[in-house]
């Protein structure tokens, strides 16, 4: 079960995944996005503060919009993943695919400098 | 064929009993008129009547009371058909007097008496025709005690019969008795007009019309009988007079009177007819709704019969049905109206802010008439709205439409009411039927996945001098989409494999087999791992649906440099003990999943790395279920009691090695039922 939580501020939507994300619960990760995608936001914060596990088909959510940002020049920082979730990223090797940090504000900078 | 025979014999009996009466009375009227004494018994005549007139009720009973498949107004028809050929005959021999004029011949009374005796033969062949088919009619919708007052009216005519040929005359106080018991019994029986309420319009003119010709009939031969009675009656009275017999009286009014009876009672009842016909029709319509379940392919043929039982059943003009899903659009069935039409009706409905009845929030049935009449250039006056309901949601409403202003009452709104629940009732079975099959199809195809997927799996794997291999592979109720492999590249080179399609399912296994084909076709050609990989990539990049990807492991394990060469893709560390520190380590290298970017940014994710093996080390490949398996309080495997697993056995064999981590993660899980795929190669050195 998850909940997803969306929050505007500063031209900025941040995405707050509460709970875990499996391969019935990455739809409505999928849909989120999609609909921050849709809404014209250039930039994205992912909250992973409260993510207690991510499968492989949630990772493959975050995977499926890596060509999808490089080509709307949408810049898309993750923030607070615990020690699971950071490793499952890892090990999938989108460590360095995606912009990962460890605090919001970090977060916040980083996806303000990725935009100029 | 014995019937066939019976009704031979019966026949002939009849006929001969009939000649051998006329022969007897024609004789003992001679005898009188001559003042003679007749060499025959006077009761000869009589009983022989009677024997006649048994052969005919055998007859007839096998005729008409046997037969099957005759319905109301086919009976109704045998009457009239036996009457009219009676008649016909008796019409025939009038004629023949008629020529014969005023000779000796037609004015002899004997010769009258045969005229009279055929005269009353036919008509009695007419009233034994009727009475057998009133008897059918009568017994329709038996109960007992019908049966027994019938048998009891049928024995006191026997009994008459007997009586009648016994004693002539019907003065004696006996034969009054008899004629009240059987007027009794008669009008009791009489009351039984059941079979009038089953004929539909044009069945109870066509009976009015057959009964009145039967009247006729029975007053033509009343009338000739008792002409011809009459002028023998002058000269003599030594003869078988039919008004002396109480059988025959008896059975002449039972027919008249239940012929009277059922011409004013279907006459009474043709105006109400056609409310019975419409009792039954509906009765018909909502059959075909409840079948129409079991038999009908798709839910439209429910909604299409739906429409014409509901318009058929209140005599409407038009009908249609809008049926609301979430997932499709909204379907519209028309019966006898366009799809504009009724767009322009809704629409109007619409605009007049008429709530809650043909949209979905309708949940009781509305009268719509009087919105209507202001639609101009509508047709339609009346309307009526029906919410469609199932499991207490409305998927959708039924709309009736009538030409006629104010042209529904409340008994009709009652039956189209119980129309639309019992359709709401089919189309909830409907689909509860479709999904059981569906779900059915689903674990078939399932199971025919996972066979397919097992197939994938290699039974052998490669081993030589320097090294053994073990596998396991276990995949959960669902089909899973790990895979490894070896593969023999030349002497002294093997390939291996262990990968892992992200989500499960079907589509997984065709992934797993898509994985195996690249394999299969680029580990022969010896590339080096980041060349397998590189292509690897580029062949499932297209292939596999955004958001899945393959995490793999290839390795290249050269027996003659004693060196593994591996590229890792995104997949579990691998997971290696060396032997001379007595040490375990992941080889957590750099290395991104197949299938997830194009491959101008590939090249540089990947990288290729190298392990001088030893003998007795150990390299344990295994997928993220191994690592991810739950214990009862949820906590997971992990990284370090894998560890600790392999340093338990790390002596062992590769096969004991495998077998004892896998006991040890059931162990952990306690269960036997490990909900996800989970699967491990273990790779030892000599």
């Amino acid at each position: 079960m998850v909940q997803i939580k969306r929050l505007q501020e500063d031209g900025i939507d941040t995405l707050a995944i509460i709970g875990e994300i499996d391969a019935s619960s990455s739809i409505e990760l999928d849909m989120s996005i999609a609909k921050s995608v849709g809404e014209g936001f250039k930039k994205i914060l992912v909250d992973c503060s409260s993510l207690e596990y991510i499968s492989s088909a949630g990772l493959g959510v975050f995977m499926s919009y890596i060509e999808e940002f490089k080509d709307k020049k949408i810049n898309m920082v993750m923030f607070g993943l615990n020690e699971k979730v950071a490793n499952n990223f890892s090990i999938l090797g989108l460590a360095d695919l995606l912009h990962i940090c460890t605090t919001k504000e970090e977060a916040k900078q980083l996806v303000n400098e990725l935009s100029v | 064929m014995r019937a066939k025979a019976l009704i031979r014999i019966t026949f002939l009996g009849a006929f001969i009993a009939w000649l051998v009466l006329i022969f007897s009375d024609v004789t003992i009227l001679f005898s009188d008129i001559r003042g003679l004494n007749p060499d025959i018994p006077l009761w000869l005549p009589r009983f022989m009547f009677d024997l006649y007139v048994l052969g005919l009720f055998i007859y007839y009973k096998f005729k008409i009371e046997k037969e099957e498949g005759l319905n109301f107004t086919d009976l109704l028809w045998r009457v009239f058909a036996t009457g009219l050929v009676v008649t016909v005959v008796s019409l025939g021999l009038r004629l023949v007097l008629f020529l014969l004029g005023d000779t000796t011949l037609a004015s002899n009374i004997l010769f009258t008496d045969v005229v009279y005796h055929i005269n009353l033969a036919l008509f009695l062949g007419f009233l034994m025709a009727a009475f057998t088919s009133w008897k059918r009619l009568i017994l329709y919708q038996k109960s007992k005690w019908l049966i027994r007052i019938w048998n009891v009216f049928e024995f006191t005519l026997l009994f008459a019969l007997l009586y009648d040929s016994l004693n002539s005359g019907t003065n004696g106080t006996l034969s009054t008795i008899i004629a009240l018991l059987l007027g009794g019994l008669g009008l009791v029986l009489t009351a039984n007009m059941k079979w009038v309420a089953y004929l539909n319009f044009k069945q109870k003119w066509t009976s009015l019309l057959l009964l009145l010709l039967a009247f006729f009939y029975l007053g033509y031969f009343f009338y000739t009988t008792t002409r011809l009675a009459d002028s023998i009656a002058i000269q003599s009275v030594s003869f078988l007079d039919f008004r002396e017999h109480t059988f025959s009286l008896s059975i002449f009014a039972f027919v008249i009177v239940y012929s009277l009876f059922s011409f004013l009672v279907i006459l009474f009842n043709l105006p109400t007819s056609s409310v019975f016909e419409q009792k039954l029709e509906e009765v018909v319509n909502f059959q075909r709704i409840s079948r129409s379940i079991q038999t009908e392919q798709n839910e439209e043929s429910v909604y299409n019969i739906l429409l014409e039982s509901s318009v058929s059943s209140v005599f409407a003009d038009a009908a249609w049905l809008e049926i609301r899903s979430v997932s499709q659009e909204d379907r519209l069935f028309t019966y006898e109206i366009t799809e504009p039409e009724a767009r322009a009706i809704q629409d109007h409905v619409f605009n007049n802010k008429i709530k809650g009845a043909l949209d979905q929030g309708a949940d009781k049935t509305k009268n719509l008439s009087k919105h209507l009449g202001l639609l101009k250039g509508a047709r339609f006056r009346s309307l009526l709205s029906f919410p469609i309901m199932v499991k207490g949601e409305s998927i959708g409403t039924l709309a009736i439409l009538k030409e006629l202003p104010d042209g529904f009452n409340k008994e009709m709104t009652r039956v189209i009411s119980t129309f639309a629940n019992q359709a709401g009732i089919s189309i909830e079975n409907f689909r509860l039927l479709e999904e059981a099959f569906q779900n059915e199809r689903y674990k078939e195809e399932l199971k025919i996945a996972k066979t397919v997927q097992k197939s994938l799996l290699p039974e052998k794997l490669e081993s030589n001098d320097d090294f053994e291999i073990a596998a396991f592979s276990q995949s959960a109720d669902e089909v899973g989409g790990d895979y490894y492999d070896t593969i023999r590249i030349n002497e002294h080179k093997v390939a291996l494999i262990i990968a892992d399609v992200s989500g499960k399912g079907t589509t997984a296994a065709f992934h797993m087999s898509q994985m195996k084909g690249i394999f299969h076709s680029l580990a022969q050609q010896e590339l080096d791992p980041h060349e397998f990989m590189v292509r690897a990539n580029q062949a499932l990049v297209f292939c596999l649906e955004r958001g899945s990807f393959i995490s793999a492991i290839y390795f290249v394990v050269d027996s003659q440099k004693k060196e593994i060469t591996y590229c890792r893709a995104g997949h579990c560390p691998v997971l290696y003990y060396r032997s001379a520190l007595n040490k375990i380590e992941y080889l957590k290298d750099k290395g991104a999943a197949l299938g997830m970017v194009k491959n101008k940014t590939y090249c540089n994710m990947i990288d290729v790395y190298r392990i001088d093996y030893k003998t007795d080390d150990v390299m344990v490949l295994y997928t993220d279920g191994i690592t991810e398996a739950n214990d009862a309080k949820g906590e997971e495997f992990g990284y370090d009691n894998l560890g600790h697993t392999i340093l338990e056995v790390k002596d062992k064999g590769a096969k004991e090695i495998q077998e004892h981590l896998i006991a040890k993660l059931y162990e952990y899980s306690g269960t036997d039922d490990i909900n996800d795929d989970f699967t491990t190669m273990i790779v030892r050195f000599k």
